[in-house]
């Protein structure tokens, strides 16, 4: 009973999640200086040091002053984000993006992760019902040497708990 | 010195070649019980020695390197390319592991430095020790080869002899240098031991868990060295390479990681077989997972198969690696195949609500993590030979796959101490998951209210959302871990009328595995809350000129002067900054640039102020070759400290769950049988 009173309170919690979540994901466009700074966070700098374009810190480095001339350009231009990485990917091939696009052979590299979480999810879930069912089974399966010392009337009461709780209990 | 070197190269090899085939042969022989001349023992003892005699042998290799550093003898080409006169003492004894040569020498130094010491304390359990030792020489073997063949560090430079040598790297210039690589390679290496101890149990077929019991120390040591080796370099990108970040996906910064969550996974799982005698397949394969991952990464990056700050020019000792790794594997699957029946679970899983299978979804996580990154690490080569083209798995690749995953490993830590081993009701989760569930809300709320919110500028941002998340996850997993050492200290206050304080010691100090590893994931909780910080960087640019001013945050730096010194080793030019905080001066900061004489390469020195709250991180960037003027470029990282104390806080929980548990007294005590259950309860379970 006091967690039937309790409810409520999970109920509330879980709209006041959804409500959050609602109004995080239903503001508005963003402006150009963050759209700079996640893009220039997409793209790698090509002059070799690895970096991320927005993190490449040499001075003196010309690639990523004549890149980030580009990208500003750009969205001057008022080029879409997507435009933006095809145009950055033709020019400077494939590599400059700092993650794999999501077409192609390439969209495999995004599925693959989340297919094999998902897949061992479920084959983990599997297992533990499988032994869970297993362990069920060989106690029930040490019952009946127990049965015989039972009274008619405990053995009939013990028939209906099972009926009641289903073959399989539970948790 | 290269001849002494040399020799003591080959006198190792010849030893553990000795080891291993001595050692071997002597198992055999046990085994089959076949008659010999020799008793199997004392071949056995033979073995051990020269295992023993080895550590000096390669001990001798590893000083005739460092003394040639400190001695400045350039007739040896790794001295000559990575060291120089001026260099200061302790980076010439770092010389030892900053080229491709040293490290391996350190790598078989550190292999024989743990077999040493497995060797001396072989009387715990001779015949397992045995098989142990004869596996670890058999590693050793390897590295040795690749020692005296591929990858000598003894060679002496072709034609005359310079002056001076190339110098040390100046990314490597930098205190942490000195105590990062060694770290790293104590943990790389160091899980050599529990693959040894868990093939031989395997080839043995021993009998019980108790090999688990021995290697336990050997593992926690272990993972111990190789959290923080990967913490320092964390540590030391940050200082050092002035991006403001700590952590870029390197590929090998991900081959330290994916042995770590193996071995999180293995240090994890391992209580389930110790406990009920369940997953030993799965232990024996994550361990033997774990040591082909520390090779899998060295092949890696040392093959030049995969591009990295870190990697060594491409060589063919990619090969060997490849190789040797097969030949491990094919081992590990013959043993396996030939001795699974000795691995049959002796219990199963009753709930799918239970402390074992916490464990279980734990290990899962653990391991999906670990393909993720070896997916992110792997996909450029995977995409080239496929399409021909390379593509770049980057940061925003692992910010969005691994995040996630990460988040629900945290939501598990946070989960799994509190459900009970075999089953629980809805009564009791409901009653343990109250006060987490509540502190995850109020922080939801808290964080909201002060600015932490999912949007920036008006639009979604993942990075905001997931730090929000990581937050109030953490909130909730800090309360369950406490609220797991209140419930504990309140029984053990009730019993002995002490103070909660003191009852909290006792409670530790009873079980000091439970309740160290809850310090661990203390631990975790506050490098968490630390990670999540970086969603909020800012960092600004600027060309300052004198008594110019650059504003960020809560600072204003203003520019005091420019600089210039110089000493044997480099040159250097250094801003003077005053920072004032709302106004009122608080500290003066000297970012740094230095040019390093004998390389001419130049390196970023960071100045970096911190508290609690944020980091003030500025680099002075060198002058603009346009204008001349000086660029000084500083971010503001907030809760970068609390990754530093979360490591310090996992160091120690660590320490406290390798104590020994304090016994219970032996005087006859009259409890009340609640008590005496719930004293059992107390002491029942990791």
């Amino acid at each position: 009973m006091a967690a039937t009173a309790r409810l409520p309170f999970w109920i509330k919690s879980a709209e006041a999640l959804v409500l959050a979540l609602a109004m995080c994901f239903s503001m508005g466009a963003s402006n150009s200086s963050s759209r700079f700074y996640s893009l220039n966070h997409k793209l790698m700098c090509t002059c070799g040091c690895a970096e991320l374009l927005g993190e490449c810190n040499h001075v003196g480095c010309t690639e990523s002053t004549r890149e980030n001339s580009e990208l500003s350009a750009a969205l001057a231009a008022g080029e879409t984000d997507q435009q933006i990485l095809a145009a950055f990917s033709a020019k400077y091939g494939a590599t400059v993006l700092a993650a794999p696009p999501t077409h192609g052979f390439d969209l495999v590299a995004w599925i693959a992760p989340f297919a094999v979480f998902a897949a061992a999810l479920l084959g983990t879930i599997l297992l533990v019902r499988r032994w869970a069912g297993i362990a069920c089974g060989k106690e029930q399966a040490a019952i009946p040497a127990d049965l015989s010392t039972l009274a008619p009337d405990e053995r009939e009461r013990l028939e209906r708990i099972r009926r009641e709780t289903g073959a399989n209990g539970g948790f | 010195m290269a001849a002494f070197g040399s020799f003591s190269l080959l006198i190792a090899l010849a030893l553990a070649t000795y080891n291993l085939l001595a050692g071997a042969l002597a198992l055999r022989l046990v085994a089959t019980g076949q008659p010999s001349r020799i008793a199997p023992e004392r071949l056995a003892d033979t073995a051990r020695r020269a295992g023993i005699a080895g550590f000096l042998a390669v001990s001798g290799a590893a000083f005739a390197l460092v003394w040639a550093a400190f001695t400045n003898d350039f007739s040896i080409a790794y001295i000559t390319e990575h060291s120089n006169i001026a260099l200061p003492g302790p980076y010439k004894f770092a010389a030892l592991w900053s080229g491709q040569e040293g490290s391996l020498l350190l790598w078989a130094w550190l292999l024989a430095a743990y077999g040493f010491v497995l060797r001396l304390r072989h009387k715990t359990d001779v015949k397992l020790f045995a098989y142990a030792g004869t596996i670890l020489a058999s590693v050793q073997v390897f590295f040795l080869l690749l020692l005296n063949f591929a990858a000598p560090p003894f060679s002496l430079l072709k034609g005359a002899i310079p002056a001076d040598g190339n110098g040390l790297n100046p990314l490597l210039q930098y205190p942490e240098m000195v105590i990062h690589p060694p770290m790293l390679y104590l943990g790389y290496v160091g899980f050599t031991v529990p693959f040894a101890f868990a093939l031989g149990a395997l080839i043995m077929r021993y009998p019980g868990e108790k090999w688990i019991k021995v290697t336990r120390t050997w593992t926690m040591v272990t993972w111990l060295f190789l959290t923080c080796g990967i913490f320092l370099g964390m540590h030391w990108a940050y200082a050092v390479l002035g991006w403001g970040g700590y952590w870029g996906w390197d590929p090998v910064e991900n081959a330290s990681f994916m042995p770590w969550l193996t071995g999180t996974a293995f240090l994890h799982s391992v209580m389930m077989q110790e406990k009920k005698g369940m997953m030993k397949s799965w232990n024996v394969w994550l361990i033997f997972s774990t040591f082909l991952l520390t090779l899998l990464g060295t092949t890696l990056t040392r093959g030049g198969l995969v591009s990295s700050v870190h990697a060594f020019a491409q060589s063919p000792i990619g090969n060997w690696f490849l190789i040797f790794m097969g030949i491990v594997l094919a081992v590990c699957i013959f043993v396996y195949i030939l001795q699974r029946s000795h691995l049959q679970s002796e219990r199963q899983l009753e709930s799918l609500v239970s402390r074992e299978s916490s464990f279980l979804f734990n290990n899962l996580v653990l391991l999906t993590a670990c393909f993720v990154i070896l997916w992110g690490t792997l996909f450029p080569i995977i995409s080239e030979y496929v399409q021909g083209s390379k593509v770049t798995v980057g940061a925003p690749f692992y910010n969005r796959v691994a995040v996630p995953i990460g988040l629900f490993l945290l939501f598990l830590t946070g989960v799994g101490p509190l459900l009970p081993w075999r089953a629980t009701s809805l009564r009791s989760i409901r009653r343990n998951f109250i006060p987490p569930v509540v502190a995850l809300w109020i922080t939801v709320f808290v964080c909201l209210a002060v600015g932490v919110r999912p949007w920036v500028n008006g639009s979604f941002d993942s990075g905001h959302f997931y730090a929000l998340v990581a937050f109030a996850l953490s909130a909730a997993v800090f309360t369950a871990v406490v609220s797991e050492f209140v419930r504990g200290a309140l029984v053990i206050a009730r019993q002995t009328g002490r103070n909660l304080f003191t009852a909290t010691w006792l409670l530790t100090r009873r079980n000091t595995r439970r309740y160290g590893g809850y310090i661990v994931h203390i631990g975790v909780v506050i490098v968490v809350v630390g990670l999540a910080g970086s969603a909020f960087n800012i960092s600004h640019e600027q060309e300052l000129d004198l008594h110019s001013k650059l504003a960020i945050g809560p600072y204003v730096l203003e520019c005091v002067g420019f600089t210039q010194d110089s000493n044997l080793n480099y040159d250097s030019e250094y801003a003077v900054l005053n920072v004032s905080e709302h106004g009122k001066p608080e500290f003066q900061i000297t970012p740094e640039r230095r040019v390093y004489l004998v390389s001419g390469q130049p390196q970023t020195m960071v100045s970096i102020h911190s508290n609690p709250g944020w980091d003030l991180y500025v680099v002075y960037e060198g002058a603009n070759p346009d204008t001349g003027r000086p660029i000084i470029k500083a971010f503001l990282n907030p809760l970068v400290g609390w990754i530093w104390a979360g490591l310090f806080i996992m160091v120690i929980g660590t320490f406290v769950a390798l104590a020994p548990a304090l016994s219970p007294a032996t005087a006859a005590v009259r409890m009340p049988v609640a008590a005496v259950a719930s004293e059992a309860a107390l002491k029942g379970g990791d």
